[in-house]
């Protein structure tokens, strides 16, 4: 946990100041202004554009080399602590979970919405879950009709099919 | 005694079987909306506004549809608070601090309780705001106006301050999450410039922004998901619940605990309503801040306080009662919401304004007459079904876990109808899971991407008005006292840390 905290930090502290280099880039239609010549304050227009988002990841930054004094210092909880960041259970969990969460995200991709939640629940509550078959597909089944009809047919929200979009044009006609 | 006669006028139209059933059906819409996460208010009205063209048709008269809407406006602040409470996900930003308080209460074992002290801080809320509407609208209207660019900036920086000086957070991380939130709401387009701004990694998605959502969703329904899979560990159930009418009433009985949270929401919730393009999220976030300010316990904030619960669920009802004030008596809308109910109003033949209260009565009375009924339809909907609310706390965490999962992804393409958002979402959700690892705390963040879109104008403007000069925010007669609470709860973790260390010398 010790070593994760100022890792974060300095992972952060490089993101606060990528912050701070991007706030002062100039618009692609005007490349002739200088980096930076938008963060401060201009006569007669106010705050430039990049005036608020540079303020706020300079104090970003800020935040991080405190909390990395705080480290050196031994003040903050996860520097004293000695456990690890993720246990072995923790990064399997991880893995199962994340994983399942972006295999979810790219079966959108393939199999649409509907596919999808499908696949994923038959995943999380057979394979990590462990439930009876007959509840698996039940739910699974169940889920992605009460999608449909409650985002397609009565809210009228379109939601991505993929390559199932044939399959879904007879209920077009019926419900739409 | 006239507003009373008209009122009395109002109630008897309002209570018309036929706008009775709509305010009931607009009420059971909205709690539905409101509840599902990535659909708020301002969805329900939105999609529904053709139907009431057909609802205008038939009666004849805009007080029908305008009910029906109300209602929906109505159920959906009331709904906002169930996933909140049940699910761990705000159902729209204005339930994002009911989140705070009301998870932890449920992961307790209390769901019954923090849902029932939702329903009826809403609803005393919603009372309230309803008895302020009736009785100082066009005044307070005036008031409102008064409330310029650096004072809604000063209240901005107030609600952020409260994080700071009273979070009992980590200092340093409390800030970084304030500003990250913050810097997220500045991607996408300046408005004011029309400069595409923090285009991260040159991906034309962020062109757009980071919205709201994404963030609250990424952190509360996978982060705070994942967090809980890895912290218990497979097989368990959400939290024990028993579902009884006799635990309902116990807590119907024990409210009398959150009525400080609960004033406060309703009265702050209502004035924050009344500002322009403010609305019922800074309101219930600033009421969430305040009752912690002033509570003598504020470390039990976010460990599942229900004057926690109360002050953003009442704030968020009287809001947009509120935000209607704006809306009927200026022509300007208060929030998103109104705006659509303001549109519904100038197509239905209305000129909202200052003179809509003496030229069309027989629209405005029925109207505020509806906003009490629907408020107890509201209540009593609500209260009804909790057992239901609460029997989704009752399912195998393996099959409630996928379903909130699903939910997320579903609700965030909902929102934006956009891929990118979604893929973003859970990005955000697992870094959000190893943050809250390290102790850093991730409401701040929420609530900064809630308000910075509202803060930055409001400091660009104040700055642009003074030509850089930032005593703006000090002179002013409003904006002064805000500004300098503010800073003094800011400098708060400072003096305490002063005060530790003179302590210990003296001991030593």
């Amino acid at each position: 946990m010790r070593k994760a905290e100022i890792v974060t930090a300095i992972v952060l502290a490089i993101l606060s100041l990528y912050f701070m280099w991007k706030s002062g880039e100039p618009p692609a239609w005007n490349p002739d202004a200088g980096r930076f010549a938008n963060v401060g304050i201009i006569d007669g227009e106010g705050p430039g554009s990049g005036f608020w988002p540079f303020c706020l990841s300079f104090v970003m930054f800020l935040s991080c080399c405190w909390i990395m004094v705080n480290w050196f210092r031994g003040t903050s909880a996860p520097s004293q602590s000695t456990e690890p960041f993720l246990d072995a259970y923790g990064r399997k969990m991880l893995l199962l979970v994340g994983g399942g969460l972006l295999g979810f995200l790219v079966m959108i991709e393939i199999a649409g919405f509907y596919g999808a939640i499908f696949l994923f629940m038959i995943y999380y509550m057979y394979v990590l879950g462990r439930h009876s078959v007959v509840q698996t597909l039940s739910i699974a089944t169940a889920l992605p009709v009460i999608s449909f009809f409650f985002f397609d047919v009565a809210m009228r929200i379109v939601l991505p099919k993929g390559y199932m979009e044939p399959l879904f044009i007879p209920l077009y006609d019926i419900f739409l | 005694m006239d507003i009373l006669t008209s009122l009395m006028g109002g109630f008897l139209v309002a209570l018309e079987p036929l706008n009775l059933g709509l305010a009931v059906l607009g009420v059971v819409v909205g709690l539905f909306v409101g509840a599902m996460p990535g659909l708020g208010s301002v969805n329900g009205v939105a999609i529904l506004l053709p139907f009431t063209f057909v609802i205008q048709s038939m009666t004849g008269s805009a007080t029908s549809p305008m009910i029906f809407l109300a209602a929906i406006y109505y159920g959906a602040m009331y709904g906002g608070a169930i996933s909140s409470i049940t699910l761990g996900i705000p159902g729209a930003s204005t339930a994002v601090a009911t989140t705070f308080d009301g998870r932890p209460l449920a992961l307790k074992g209390q769901a019954d309780r923090a849902l029932v002290t939702a329903a009826v801080a809403s609803f005393i809320g919603g009372t309230i705001a309803n008895v302020l509407f009736t009785a100082f609208a066009p005044p307070l209207a005036s008031v409102a106006l008064k409330f310029g660019d650096p004072e809604i900036f000063a209240l901005m920086l107030l609600a952020f301050a409260t994080f700071v000086g009273l979070g009992g957070d980590d200092i340093p991380k409390t800030i970084f999450s304030i500003c990250i939130g913050l810097v997220l709401a500045t991607v996408g387009f300046d408005i004011v410039s029309g400069e595409p701004r923090l285009i991260f990694f040159d991906i034309t998605g962020f062109s757009h922004g980071v919205r709201f959502l994404v963030l609250a969703i990424g952190v509360y329904g996978i982060g705070e998901m994942i967090w809980t899979v890895n912290s218990s560990r497979y097989g368990s159930t959400m939290s024990e619940v028993n579902v009884s009418f006799s635990r309902v009433l116990a807590s119907i009985r024990k409210f009398h605990e959150a009525w400080k949270g609960t004033l406060i929401g309703s009265f702050l919730g209502f004035f924050v309503g009344i500002l322009p393009a403010a609305g019922a999220t800074p309101g219930s976030l600033m009421s969430y801040g305040v009752a912690k300010m002033t509570s003598r316990n504020p470390e039990e904030y976010g460990k599942g306080s229900v004057d926690g619960i109360a002050a953003p669920e009442a704030a968020n009802n009287a809001a947009s009662t509120g935000a209607m004030l704006p809306m009927m008596t200026l022509g300007i809308p208060g929030s998103p919401t109104t705006a659509v109910l303001l549109a519904g109003m100038v197509i239905w033949g209305l000129q909202p304004g200052p003179l809509l209260f003496t030229t069309q009565p027989d629209f405005v009375w029925p109207l505020i007459g509806s906003f009490y009924v629907s408020n107890i339809v509201a209540l009593l909907v609500n209260l009804a079904f909790i057992p239901l609310f609460l029997w989704m706390l009752r399912m195998p965490f393996t099959i409630l876990a996928p379903l909130i999962f699903v939910l997320s992804l579903v609700g965030t393409f909902a929102a934006y109808q956009n891929m990118f958002d979604v893929w973003l979402m859970v990005l955000v959700g697992i870094a959000a899971f190893f943050l809250r690892l390290l102790d850093y705390p991730l409401a701040p963040a929420v609530l900064a991407i809630v308000l910075g879109p509202i803060a930055e104008p409001k400091l660009r403007q104040s700055l642009l008005f003074s030509d850089g000069d930032f005593s703006i925010f000090f002179t002013r007669p409003i904006a002064g006292p805000i500004t300098i609470i503010a800073i003094i709860l800011i400098l708060l973790p400072m003096f305490r840390l002063i005060r530790r260390k003179i302590r210990g010398n003296i001991t030593t």
